[in-house]
This record gives C-alpha cells, structure tokens and sequence, in this order.
C-alpha cells in the first residue's frame, strides 16, 4: 500500500490535506458557496431596479403614497406600518432560528423543536402578509389614466387630496359585444384587463367637476409629483388621455412607471419565493429533529445550516426593504 | 466554533454572559434600528430630505448605512460569522462585496447617463 501513495510533501500543513483549513464541515461550507452566489443574484435585481430608477429618476413612485394599507384598516392611510411589521416577524423568527441553533449546540431537543415551531410561524405571517400585500397592489386604489406616451396622470381635488375614479366618473351606457369566429381572427380576444370604467367616462366626468386637477408622474423639485392647473388639466387630458388604469400588472401600473410594478413584482415575489422554501426546508428539518434524527447523530449541524439559509432570507429582506419602501 | 462564542458586541462595549442573551440583545438593537428608519421614513425630516451628500440626500444615506450596519449584526451574530476563522469571513465577505460594490457603480453610472439622453436629446420614452 505504501508504495502506491504518492507523498506531496505538505503532510501536516494547513492545506496539506486531512484538516479542516476553514474549520467549517463541507456541508456548512457549501451553504456558504450558495448563500454567497444568491446574495449575488439578488444584488443584480436590486442592483437592477437602482439602474431602471436612475434611469427614470425624475418620474419614480413615491413608495409610501403607493404601499399605504393595513389590512382590517380600509381607507386609513398608514404607509409604512404593515412593512414594518413584516420586516419585525422576520427578524422576530430569525431570532428565534438562532436559539433553536444554540439549543443545538446544548442537545436541548424540546427547546429545539419549540424554537423552531416558532421559526416556521414567523415564516408563514410573513408569507401570507406578502400574499395579501400583492393582492392590495394588483386589485389598486383610486386608478389613473394612461396617456399616449405610456406616462401615468392621477386625480386630485383643489385642496391636493387624491380622488379616486369611481367618485366622478359618470356612467355612459355602452354595449360590450361578444366576439364571434365569423367576425374574424378567433383568436383575437380582448387586449387589455377590462378597467371598471372606460376613458369615455372618466374624460365626461373630469371635465363635468370642475374642482378636479392632474397629477403628472414627472416629479417637481420639492421631489413631489407636478400638479397641473385647470386649464392645463383638462388639455393634458383631452389630448394625451388614452386607457383607464387600474391597480398593476407587467404591463400598466396605476402608480405610475410600470418598471416600478415588474420590479416590485420580480424582487418580492423571488424573495417570498426564497421564504416559503425557507419554510418547507424548515418543515422537514423541525420533523426530523421531532422523530429524534440528530439526537442519533449526535449532532444538531443540520439545524446550523438550515439556520444560516434562514438568516440570509431575514438579510435580503432587510435591502429589500431598504430600496424599495424607504430609499 | 460550534461551542465557543464570543459574547461581546460593539467592539467590546456590550458584554453578555451567554449566546441567548447576546441574541436577544441583537435582536432588540436590530429592532431599534429598524424602529429608527420607519420613523424617519414616515415623518422625513425636512434637513435630511433637502441637503445632499455627494449626489444623495442625507435621509438616504442615513437608510443605507443603516441597512449595512442591520446587514452587519446578522451576518456576524445570527450567522456565527463572529465565531468563524478569519478566512472563511473574508473569503465570503469580501468577495461579495467586491463585485456587488462595481456591479452598483456600473449600473447607477449608466442608468445615469440614459436619463441624461433622454433629458437632453429628443429620444422618445420607449422602454
């Protein structure tokens, strides 16, 4: 056998082989490689999103004139809050990620498993919050009109005070016919999400209020949008108006840029994505640590390393948060 | 690691007598950090908002270190990088933030220099 093994001549250096250079197992290692790689990933989103609002910077959503709702709190405005909370439960079930890993450490099997109960559920509010905070952002609030340009102008009252479509549009009675095959191409259906009102009725219902004004996306340099005078308003929107806007989706965006609704889209929905996962993971482990897997063992790595996943969700939330509602 | 800890955050000034409660005393800084950027979110004092730093306005870099020093806490206390060798902390520390570092400077710059286009030059607002 020994003339077969060829000697390096590094026997008993830290590289040398047969020794743990990093003094970290190859498992938590390799949690590491992946935690560095897709801390790389979601930085070229962010980093993305910060590209497209340079790019755009003069003509951006404020943030919090767009995430204002608290659910059970209809029609008060809050902005900030319910993200507040979320980022707290977050941070909340990381903590508690972190003594089910301590416990670990101390072979604590019923502490482990209670912190890690706890985990799961911090987990699960933050997805459903995150559910429910797209379906406010989808379904929209006082709609806007889009003009030729693709640009978004919203409604005030003369005292600055958003007005939402259906407190002035009129109702004009029109007909919305069937499409039939003998008419033409089948497979030409309808090209955009039907809006409640059309812009006929939005048009005859601002020009009916006289205290109505617009509200154009281009920010001033108070970096509050531009509010057009009567006058003003109602040309912009005679001339430009073209399709009534409600809430978002990849196309139209009723807050303004719809680069702003596919971001927020894209990086939430990848980070919400990255819980839920987070929260199986965290699943399976809480039953194997129920069913006494580690206790056999003898180790409780697995829950270090499911943890160390955990924690980087909690860190991505926390850039996230960042530049999308407070920068 | 896996035993040892050390118990003591901000350089020292903060001692604990065991890794449970330096996590709750990480956690409950974590809090006051985020307690203090809602606050300034929503009122968003006037000096913070009208005075810029280098390009930016001071409200904003107050977010972003703050957000870099919440980065901080997590990394190195939930994530045991306190207790880890200093090579495997550097080799994962330094070369994300190397690359996230240029691959911001790259893309702010051009995001920059497009809307610069568009202000200045008749080029319609397309994509």
């Amino acid at each position: 056998m020994e003339a077969t093994v060829a000697k390096t001549g590094t026997e008993g250096k830290t590289w040398g082989g047969g020794n743990r250079p990093l003094n970290a197992s190859y498992g938590k290692m390799m949690m590491w490689f992946f935690i560095v790689s897709d801390a790389l990933t979601f930085s070229g989103f962010i980093a993305a999103y910060g590209f497209s609002r340079f790019k755009f910077i003069d003509a951006w959503p404020i943030a919090d004139e767009v995430f204002t709702h608290v659910p059970f709190l209809h029609g008060v405005p809050a902005p900030m809050y319910y993200v507040a909370f979320m980022t707290l439960v977050l941070i909340f079930s990381s903590v508690t990620m972190v003594l089910a890993v301590d416990a670990g450490h101390k072979m604590q099997k019923n502490k482990v498993i209670w912190y890690m109960f706890f985990t799961i559920i911090g987990g699960a509010i933050f997805v459903g919050s995150q559910a429910w905070e797209w379906a406010t952002f989808i379904k929209g609030d006082y709609g806007a009109v889009e003009t030729n340009g693709g640009k978004i102008i919203q409604f005030l009252d003369t005292e600055g005070k958003r007005v939402a479509l259906r407190d002035f549009a009129v109702h004009i009675p029109s007909e919305r016919s069937t499409h039939e095959r003998k008419n033409g191409v089948w497979y030409d259906v309808e090209p955009e999400t039907q809006t409640t009102f059309n812009f006929e009725e939005v048009k005859a219902g601002f020009l009916a209020n006289d205290n109505l004004l617009i509200r154009t996306q281009y920010l001033d340099e108070h970096g509050e949008p531009t509010v057009l005078n009567r006058e003003e308003s109602v040309a912009k929107l005679v001339k430009d108006g073209k399709l009534v806007v409600e809430g978002a989706n990849l196309k139209h965006n009723e807050y303004g840029h719809p680069l702003f609704a596919d971001f927020f889209f894209f990086i939430t929905g990848f980070h919400g994505f990255h819980v839920f996962s987070g929260v199986m993971i965290n699943i399976i482990i809480f039953f194997n640590v129920i069913i006494g897997t580690y206790e056999r063992r003898g180790s409780y790595e697995m829950v270090e390393k499911v943890g160390l996943y955990w924690h980087f969700v909690d860190l991505v939330w926390v850039f996230v948060f960042t530049f999308f509602y407070l920068v | 690691m896996a035993h040892e800890h050390k118990l003591e955050i901000f350089r020292g000034l903060w001692k604990f007598k065991s890794n449970v409660s330096k996590i709750w005393g990480v956690f409950f800084f974590l809090c006051a950090v985020t307690a203090v950027e809602v606050v300034l979110g929503i009122i968003k004092p006037e000096v913070l908002t009208g005075n810029r730093f280098l390009a930016m306005k001071w409200l904003n870099w107050i977010f972003i270190i703050l957000t870099l020093v919440k980065a901080y806490y997590i990394t190195w206390d939930f994530m045991h990088m306190r207790d880890e060798k200093s090579s495997l902390r550097r080799s994962v520390v330094w070369t994300a933030v190397f690359l996230i570092c240029y691959l911001i400077l790259i893309l702010l710059i051009e995001g920059d220099y497009i809307y610069e286009v568009y202000k200045n030059n008749h080029v319609k607002f397309n994509f």
